[in-house]
């Protein structure tokens, strides 16, 4: 049951096949028996059996609340949730109980889902691994696949045990682990450069970057402000669908939303064929970088549409190569001034220092944030100064604009979808992840996915095929600017083709025991 | 203050910085100094350049003072400007915070209609071009009293740019000698408000309170002085002063130090000052002399301000999304300057009549109510109502609304002037206490007798 898609799931609780409470208590007890994964900070498990409660008497009385009534959801833990900690993996925030859901939350819990807890992620979504953060790092599920785990036995030079654990990429690594492990049917993220596109990809599942102004950003803990989205994890695209549907919409708390841009509910037409498309491949895109393995995957990714009718295209983005500077010239300014409200003064961390509030000042941001963090915050402040402002600021809004509209022309000139890798490579073991610092890893890791964000624009990570070492690939789909309908349409009909294969945890819930006892925890203090 | 159409108190705020006659202007440049003593944003509105009416000394070279303010004004609206809480006095401290207000994580700025509006009609009565796209952005600075650790303002493009203000100013020997002046009004901006800091110093300790601000207006003063014909000097900044008073004392007194000083030999610096009310004198603030980089940045929730008028609105809008200027233009009550223009014109009295009696609040419907009622001549009246009764509420520390005197019994006593029934010279006579007479139903009779002066 746990390995049903949602709609799947919906349908079995609608002719009672199962009730919310027992698939709760599965989700449940899965998520203890994975709980070396790291994947969650918090498990609302009080809260999250109530609400199953409160959807079994909805669907007795024949009245569920809609298609995720008594569905087991998850939230990354950078969005708010009233009465259950959000920390965002810091100790800024570590005991901070906020007093209001998040509008995406709200709209999840209105429509009966059950709120099983906050996942794990980089701290405050800075990052590409979901290793930095206080609660530690998140460990990939397909680390412990049967797929992997035979490849690796063929490999002499593998390692035995666990200490060769794989990354699940990030920010957003806690939701897209609680997913591919079967813990719930679908997880929020979040995502600012690819934070859950990159961890879609790593696990193998679908992750989806909605248009900026489509999803409400009232109670998502900003990162950068005029690139943030809330993010969806799933194990396919109709789920994916599904859940947009009930996110989508003007709030009149996020004045960057717009207003009706999409019809709901979501419900995604399959398409027969896709004669009428233009698949679109930039060129700047091929870099040396890029594994052999995802390269081959994307050109037969291309050849695919283009056996079945679709007309494929080279198209260019010229200013690609300026993306990844520009982004973090933007995105550390923006965290500089977010991150100026954590004072320690109203909620969250406070030192102990009270010999003035410029030294609380200080003490408690030293103490509260992680060097990731403070890095960006000097550098934002850096590049805000007045005599910076104009160089580096400015001239990275200017350059902004000037990417978009290499995705406009790409679309105006008769493109419908772009087709590009969603990472460099497969997961990466984490002792290798972390030889490279974390904004190496995150200009590296970005740089198909950040200009997405730049734009605005809906983006689509779908797991295409395992490497030679057993693990997922993604490919990504872009879009134009609030036609995240349509996208999810060419996506579906690509994940139909390709037919991805699903995790072979067996050995893993079987053994997970034993995993228990062997391995070794590097320097981890695991949320209880 | 002059008009009534500024005297709102608002939550949310307009910012004005105003522009000295001639040109010169004081930039909007960061200004120097610490947070400690500084000025929340709040709606700023007019500022007054005044002219020195200082006379140089004798054996002195000429100099001229320039002065710039900036107003900060709270805005008379049920809701802050940026979120849903409410405004209300005296309300128990943080009892009006909502989670924006709070900065709690992930909150995001709304922003406020009627603040919006307030500001048009603010632009629009100082004759400023409203601009029909305005921005918003973060000022950054760490205090206790912002939680945040910035303050959402506008410092790319204001709400309203390039007013003027006329008013009077009092000169000359003759009591009630006004002289119309007119200032420029740089720009009129919307800001955020700030805490309430109270400070505690038997603890040590800094109580901040996220209702609103103390005050409904503050100003900052910039001053600088030069001789005529060349460059301005260098300016200072005196911070916290909210009374007009006090306003006063401080730029006559940092005028004069600064020619003291300059004359002297020394130097201004670009600082920020203080007004010591007991001393009256300023101070300077030189606990932080560094200059503040506010690092100025868009703030990216707020998408630009779009404000319409009659040929740029689209048809079929919904007028309840949109903001019309002209509109708002329609809705606005005469403006001062046009009611004391139609009260010369058809009164024929001197301008500086007109400044009086708008700059006492009930003075002009008194005097329309007076007018209504009797025959007498309307100078008559204007200088009735402006010597003798205004007098007397003077006197008696009277507003107004207090006079026992009603417009109906006033009339009246100009009646029987006016009829000659009682001589000019009796009824000025009359001394101003006796003025009380004026509550009792008036006869004839009652003139018959010298009057004599009661207490």
């Amino acid at each position: 049951m746990l390995g049903r898609t949602l709609r799947e799931v919906s349908a079995a609780l609608k002719q009672g096949q199962i009730t919310p409470t027992e698939l709760c208590q599965k989700c449940l007890s899965l998520i203890k028996k994975t709980k070396f994964l790291n994947a969650y900070i918090t498990v609302s498990e009080e809260v999250a059996l109530k609400q199953a409660e409160e959807s079994e008497k909805r669907y007795k009385n024949g009245q569920p609340l809609g298609d995720l009534d008594g569905i087991p959801i998850a939230v990354k833990d950078n969005f708010s949730t009233s009465g259950i900690e959000t920390t965002c993996a810091s100790n800024m925030l570590k005991g901070y109980v906020p007093p209001y859901n998040a509008t995406v939350v709200q709209k999840l819990l209105d429509q009966g889902a059950l709120l099983m807890g906050k996942t794990n992620l980089d701290e405050f979504a800075m990052g590409s691994g979901s290793t930095d953060g206080v609660f530690g790092p998140v460990k990939n599920p397909w680390s412990y696949s049967k797929q992997y785990r035979e490849k690796r036995k063929q490999n002499p030079h593998s390692k035995s045990g666990d200490s060769d654990w794989l990354i699940t990429g990030g920010s957003s690594g806690g939701s897209a682990a609680a997913v591919s492990a079967f813990t719930c049917y679908a997880a929020l993220g979040s995502d600012t450069g690819g934070s859950t596109r990159n961890p879609a990809a790593h696990c193998g599942l679908v992750g989806f970057k909605p248009s900026y102004g489509l999803v409400s950003r009232h109670g998502l803990i900003p990162l950068v402000n005029s690139m943030d989205v809330p993010g969806i994890l799933t194990r396919c695209v109709d789920d994916a669908a599904m859940v947009l549907g009930v996110l989508a919409g003007h709030d009149p708390k996020d004045s960057t939303t717009v207003h009706d841009p999409i019809n709901k509910p979501l419900v995604l037409s399959s398409l027969a064929d896709v004669s009428k498309l233009c698949i679109g491949i930039p060129k700047e895109y091929l870099v040396p970088e890029l594994s052999s393995e995802i390269q081959s995957l994307w050109s037969r990714a291309a050849d695919l549409f283009e056996s079945e009718g679709a007309k494929v295209i080279e198209v260019s983005l010229p200013h690609t190569s300026y993306s990844i500077v520009c982004y973090h010239v933007l995105c550390t300014s923006e965290v500089a001034s977010n991150m100026a409200r954590f004072d320690g003064l109203q909620y969250g961390h406070r030192c102990d220092i009270d010999v003035s509030t410029e030294a609380m000042y200080a003490a408690t941001r030293r103490e509260g944030f992680n060097d990731v963090v403070r890095g960006r915050i000097l550098s934002g402040n850096f590049f805000l100064l007045k005599e910076n402002y104009e160089n580096y600021f400015v001239k990275a809004q200017k350059v902004r604009r000037l990417i978009a509209d290499d995705f406009v022309n790409a679309f105006n000139s008769g493109v419908d979808v772009l087709l590009t890798p969603t990472t460099l490579s497969e997961a990466v073991p984490y002792l290798e992840f972390i030889k490279e610092d974390n904004r190496t890893r995150s200009a590296q890791d970005d740089i198909f996915t950040q200009p997405v964000n730049m734009a605005g624009l809906p983006a689509v990570s779908i797991p295409v095929a395992l490497s030679n070492q057993g693990l997922p690939i993604g490919l990504q789909f872009i879009g134009r600017a609030f036609y995240d309908q349509q996208l999810l349409t060419v996506a579906k009909w690509f994940e139909k083709q390709v037919q991805f294969p699903v995790i072979q945890l067996q050995e893993l819930m079987d053994d997970c025991s034993a995993i228990l006892e062997n391995e070794k925890l590097a320097s981890v203090s695991l949320k209880q | 203050m002059a008009a009534p159409v500024l005297r709102r108190g608002c939550r949310g705020r307009l910012w004005a910085l105003a522009c000295v006659d001639g040109g010169s202007c004081h930039g909007r440049g960061a200004p120097t100094g610490s947070p400690s003593n500084r000025i929340r944003g709040q709606s700023s509105v007019a500022q007054q350049p005044l002219h020195t009416a200082q006379k140089p000394r004798k054996g002195e070279h000429n100099w001229a003072a320039v002065v710039g303010l900036e107003i900060h004004a709270q805005i008379s609206s049920n809701s802050k400007l940026f979120s849903g809480s409410q405004v209300r006095f005296s309300a128990p401290p943080n009892s009006l915070v909502s989670f924006f207000d709070a900065s709690l994580p992930g909150t995001l700025p709304v922003l406020n209609r009627r603040c919006v509006e307030a500001a048009v009609m603010t632009g629009l009565a100082l004759n400023c071009h409203i601009n029909k796209k305005s921005l918003f952005d973060r000022k950054h600075y760490f205090y206790a009293d912002l939680p945040a650790g910035y303050q959402i303002t506008q410092q790319r493009l204001p709400i309203a740019v390039n007013g003027s203000l006329t008013y009077g100013v009092s000169a000359g020997k003759e009591r009630g000698q006004v002289i119309p002046k007119t200032v420029r009004v740089k720009q009129i901006q919307l800001e955020q408000d700030s805490g309430k800091s109270l400070h505690d110093d038997l603890r040590s300790q800094t109580l901040i309170d996220l209702n609103r601000a103390e005050g409904q207006l503050r100003v900052d003063a910039n001053i600088s002085v030069h001789h005529p014909g060349e460059p301005l000097g260098v300016r200072t900044e005196v911070k916290n002063l909210n009374s007009i008073r006090f306003l006063a004392k401080a730029i006559d007194y940092e005028i004069q130090r600064q020619i003291n000083e300059l004359e002297n030999g020394g130097e201004i610096l670009n600082e920020t000052r203080s007004f010591h009310e007991k001393l009256g004198c300023t101070v300077s603030m030189r606990d932080k002399e560094a200059k503040q980089d506010y690092r100025f940045m868009p703030e990216p929730n707020l998408p630009p301000l779009l404000l319409y008028d009659a040929t740029s609105l689209p048809i079929g809008t919904d007028p309840r999304q949109v903001i019309d200027i002209d509109h708002i233009r329609e809705t606005l009550p005469e403006l001062p300057s046009v009611t004391r223009e139609r009260l010369v014109q058809q009164y024929g009295m001197l301008p500086e009549h007109s400044f009086t009696l708008l700059n006492e609040v009930g003075l002009l419907e008194f005097f329309q109510n007076v007018i209504k009622e009797t025959r007498a001549e309307p100078k008559k009246v204007t200088s009735w109502v402006l010597n003798i009764f205004l007098g007397y509420l003077k006197q008696e520390n009277l507003a107004v609304s207090e006079s026992p005197v009603t417009p109906s019994a006033l009339a009246e006593l100009l009646d029987l002037l006016d009829s000659r029934t009682i001589s000019s010279a009796a009824a000025k006579q009359v001394c101003p206490y006796s003025l009380q007479f004026l509550t009792v139903p008036l006869s004839q009779e009652m003139f018959s007798v010298t009057p004599q002066c009661h207490h």
